[in-house]
């Protein structure tokens, strides 16, 4: 089976661009299943469902949604294998921009749209300078100079990965979004498998529920910040 | 491209040399969020030297630096060198079939400076087309279309690589969403494409956008007060003086509130390949031909014949008169006996 990770910052157009895709695919007699992660809710599922794909959804309530996605990585493929599909993509939630869900030897896709200004491919991290395929969107209501801006300032972060510039309404640029993710490696196991990236550490009392501020109430991983 | 030894070489330079040699390269530096290495410091024994935590905080991996800064290297050579690959002289689109699998029986070949419409009704395959040419399709597409490149099958690295964007759009319905000064804009596109006198491009721009637009604006208008006409008026003449893009695409025009035979000159000019989609009389007769769309295929290429232009004087005319009607109207005058 054929995995894919998609990543990108909230709202840049994730699910429409991944249903437009799939919807190429889907004419072509491809089985597609989808896993969707996101923190607090979700109406993805019935996005998915209403296109007849199948579709799981992890809500990471309040744990870490990236390590949370990790966590249960091997899992989604075992489903996804045992379901028979010829492609498992798997949807992250709007990550922080320090983050990616991207596997080595998996697909790494990341999308981001052109309303968020040019100076958004800088300040992205692994998600965006490790993808393999970065979708752009919302091209349609940004005027062409700032279409070819946007497009060089990702090209300038990571320079091997193939652009393509993708709307998420009209589905222009869909079809030809999935011939690309067919290009996929197989992928049969997790197993040991390397994320490309460590996510960002955290391991201090507030990620065990701490709510009090104050020097007393930090503890373990803490760091600080440095004024002018 | 660059070859091993030169990368080699360049990863063992000083920095003070590599700025003089490409003075565009401290941008790689500052997009990762590093600081600009010393002068005396070569890229390879700043990436060694780099603390670990840094990278850590920064999403990077020291191996993959030396990989990185050589695609960027890589990347500034092909936007300076105008790509290195041979000039676009033709665009070929062989025929596919519409929705309904009806063969298209058309091989189209367009070059640089000729002006093609593009006429039908909204949902009847003009996107799809557009589309095909941008993938540079192959018979991949839901069309079966095919694309070729001075008569040649594209590579597919050329497919995706951004340098070599087939077709800039200048849509109706675009709008700037930065808040920069025209000047300011203008200036930051021009440098992301690396010309050599970025000041003189500029101000180039900016005189012919004022020559095409009714009303005038200055260098310091910020680009979201830029009405309708003056936004199009702009983005032609940066389009034509910047973008890389051989084919442009200008859709309804003839709202845009422009000089708009001034408009597909200057384009035309610029060597560009023009597809107009339009139903105004007066620019369907400035294009060579008309592809016409029906059912998700073209149905019918029409070369624009001689009688068809004989009527361009007297279209001319026409639209003197109803421009001279709407400006008195502007002016708060009466209207005359026009007849």
């Amino acid at each position: 089976m054929k995995l894919i990770t998609v990543a990108g910052p909230p709202s840049s157009g994730k699910t429409c661009v991944t249903l437009k895709a799939i919807a190429a695919l889907q004419q072509e007699g491809v089985q597609v299943g989808v896993v969707k992660f996101d923190s607090l809710s979700t109406q993805d599922q019935a996005l998915y469902e209403k296109q007849g794909l199948a579709v799981t959804t992890g809500l990471s309530g309040n744990l870490c949604p990236d390590h949370f996605f990790v966590s249960n990585a091997n899992d989604c493929l075992a489903w996804g294998l045992a379901r028979g599909f010829d492609l498992l993509v798997i949807e992250s939630a709007g990550l922080c921009n320090r983050c990616a869900p991207h596997i080595q030897g998996v697909q790494a896709v990341c999308v981001i749209d052109n309303l968020s200004g040019v100076d958004t491919p800088k300040k992205i991290g692994p998600m965006l300078k490790m993808a393999d395929l970065v979708v752009i969107t919302k091209g349609d209501i940004v005027s062409q100079a700032e279409r070819e801006v946007f497009a060089y300032r990702v090209r300038q972060v990571n320079a091997n990965a193939v652009i393509i510039q993708v709307n998420g309404l009209t589905g222009q640029g869909g079809h030809e979004l999935g011939k690309l993710l067919l290009g996929a490696p197989e992928t049969t196991n997790l197993e040991g498998s390397l994320l490309r990236f460590s996510m960002p550490a955290a391991l201090c009392s507030y990620c065990l529920g701490q709510r009090k501020i104050g020097s007393d109430f930090q503890m373990g991983n803490v760091k600080k910040m440095v004024f002018g | 491209m660059t070859t091993n030894k030169e990368k080699i070489a360049f990863m063992s330079l000083p920095m003070a040399e590599l700025l003089l040699r490409a003075p565009f390269i401290g941008e790689f530096f500052d997009t990762l969020g590093l600081d600009l290495p010393l002068g005396e410091v070569s890229p390879e024994e700043y990436f060694t030297l780099l603390d670990g935590e840094l990278l850590e905080d920064l999403g990077l991996e020291r191996d993959s630096l030396t990989e990185r800064f050589t695609a960027f290297m890589g990347l500034l050579e092909n936007l300076k060198s105008g790509t290195g690959e041979p000039r676009i002289e033709s665009i070929t689109i062989q025929g596919g079939h519409d929705k309904s699998g009806r063969p298209e029986n058309f091989n189209l070949t367009v070059r640089p400076g000729e002006v093609i419409c593009i006429v039908g009704p909204t949902g009847s395959g003009k996107s799809r087309f557009l589309a095909d040419i941008e993938w540079i399709a192959q018979g991949d597409t839901p069309t079966g279309r095919r694309v070729l490149i001075n008569n040649n099958p594209p590579e597919a690295a050329q497919r995706f690589a951004i340098d070599h964007k087939l077709v800039a759009q200048l849509s109706q319905n675009m709008n700037f969403v930065m808040d920069l000064t025209v000047e300011e804009f203008i200036t930051m596109h021009a440098e992301s494409r690396m010309v050599e006198d970025v000041a003189t491009v500029t101000a180039t721009i900016i005189d012919l956008a004022n020559d095409l637009a009714g009303e005038k604006f200055t260098p310091q208008t910020p680009v979201t007060a830029l009405s309708g006409g003056q936004s199009r008026a702009l983005m032609i003449a940066d389009t034509s003086c910047l973008s890389s893009s051989p084919i442009v695409l200008i859709d309804e025009i003839e709202n845009a509130g422009i000089d708009r035979k001034r408009a597909v000159h200057t384009l035309v000019d610029k060597r560009k390949i023009v597809l107009m989609a339009t139903h105004d009389p007066i620019l369907a007769l400035m294009g060579d031909r008309r592809l016409v769309f029906k059912n998700g295929g073209i149905s019918a290429i029409i070369v624009t014949s001689d009688a068809e232009r004989a009527n361009l004087t007297l279209f001319e005319e026409m639209d003197a008169k109803l421009s001279a009607v709407r400006n008195a109207l502007r002016n708060g005058e009466r209207i005359g006996n026009t007849a």
